[in-house]
């Protein structure tokens, strides 16, 4: 059974310090890293002798509109099979430079996640080799989860929870 | 009307027009799909305890053999093209019942959706709307009741243009009769 102390060990031993922010919420290990490195530590984590971290659960993406130079977050959720263990990368990218490489080379499941990602956040995946929207039709000329769009008004009374029986 | 059963064999008098609509509206074919949760319910009406099969509806899995379209989910824009085109593969009489909120209007997505249909009567011409989120099994065979009524009415035989006349007289609260149409008009 591997816990989240030796993976964070081994990773900061080979990245030292492009791995950072690490956090496990709910026993969950969470790291943070760069767009260089988040490829390698992918590879590495699914070659691993021991860890075989080689199963890609999903990649999605965060907008983060009021942390400046820091707006989008794409997330990794890796998973190791064989060990019952999870980790989640973050890779964070300004909204100016919003591109990060594909992780298709190492995951072919990556290509769909990625389309999607981009089809809801904008995220430019370098390398993609379809690059286009997947969910949205193709027309579509916005990237609808992002944070700009206004909420529905909270304060309307036609939909609390006393007309719905709750 | 009142029939009189006696047991005895004997005749039945209709009109041809009658006995095909009896026989459309008897077994109608819809198509088998669904988009979203009303599918669910549209399933359940389909399974034993509600038994859609006794009224002859029973499920085709082309639109090339289905008369009726249920549309019984939420229409993303992505799926409005699909949809369009599977109506336009349906042999005509083809009809459409568009089933649960988010079909007819858009339902929770109205306002604010960026990727919903804003009902299906945007993209086919529907002919039975089902209220409900997502409406129950006894309000889906209520709209096709609705819709048997429906077909119950119509003139599959008699020539279209006839049909115009007749609603254009009776538009103008003209008495239709032969002699007060040019004769040149039905030609043309």
């Amino acid at each position: 059974m591997l816990s989240n102390q030796e993976v964070a060990e081994e990773l900061i031993k080979k990245f030292g310090n492009d791995v950072y922010d690490f956090e496990d919420p709910y026993g969950l290990l969470t790291l943070t890293t760069t767009r260089e490195q988040i490829i390698p530590i992918l590879e590495y984590l699914f070659h691993h002798d021991r860890f075989k971290i080689n199963f890609l659960t999903d990649i999605t993406g965060i907008h983060y509109p009021d942390s400046p130079g820091q707006e989008f977050a794409v997330v990794y959720h890796v998973h190791s099979l064989t060990q019952n263990f999870r980790v989640r990368l973050k890779v964070f990218l300004a909204e100016a430079d919003i591109h990060v490489p594909t992780a298709t080379p190492v995951y072919a499941s990556a290509n769909w996640m990625e389309r999607e990602t981009y089809d809801f956040f904008g995220i430019i995946f370098d390398g993609h080799p379809d690059l286009r929207r997947i969910l949205n039709i193709d027309e579509m000329d916005y990237f609808p989860m992002r944070k700009q769009y206004p909420m529905e008004d909270a304060t309307r009374q036609d939909k609390i929870d006393a007309l719905f029986g709750r | 009307m009142e029939r009189i059963k006696t047991g005895d064999g004997g005749i039945i008098l209709t009109s041809s027009e009658d006995l095909m609509n009896w026989a459309r509206l008897s077994s109608l074919w819809p198509m088998g799909f669904g988009i979203a949760c009303c599918a669910i319910e549209m399933m359940a009406t389909y399974a034993s305890h509600y038994d859609l099969e006794r009224f002859g509806i029973f499920p085709r899995p082309s639109p090339r053999q289905s008369d009726v379209m249920i549309v019984a989910g939420t229409v993303t824009f992505k799926m409005a093209d699909r949809l369009r085109r599977l109506y336009e593969q349906m042999p005509e009489p083809r009809y459409v019942i568009s089933m649960g909120s988010c079909s007819n209007c858009g339902g929770p997505y109205w306002e604010h959706g960026y990727h919903v249909v804003k009902g299906v009567d945007r993209i086919v011409p529907v002919d039975v709307y089902v209220p409900g989120c997502p409406p129950r099994p006894e309000a889906l065979i209520g709209g096709f009741m609705k819709l048997q009524d429906k077909i119950r009415k119509e003139h599959p035989l008699a020539p279209k243009m006839l049909l115009e006349m007749e609603a254009e007289a009776q538009a103008n609260e003209v008495p239709f009769s032969s002699e007060t149409h040019n004769t040149d008009k039905v030609v043309a």
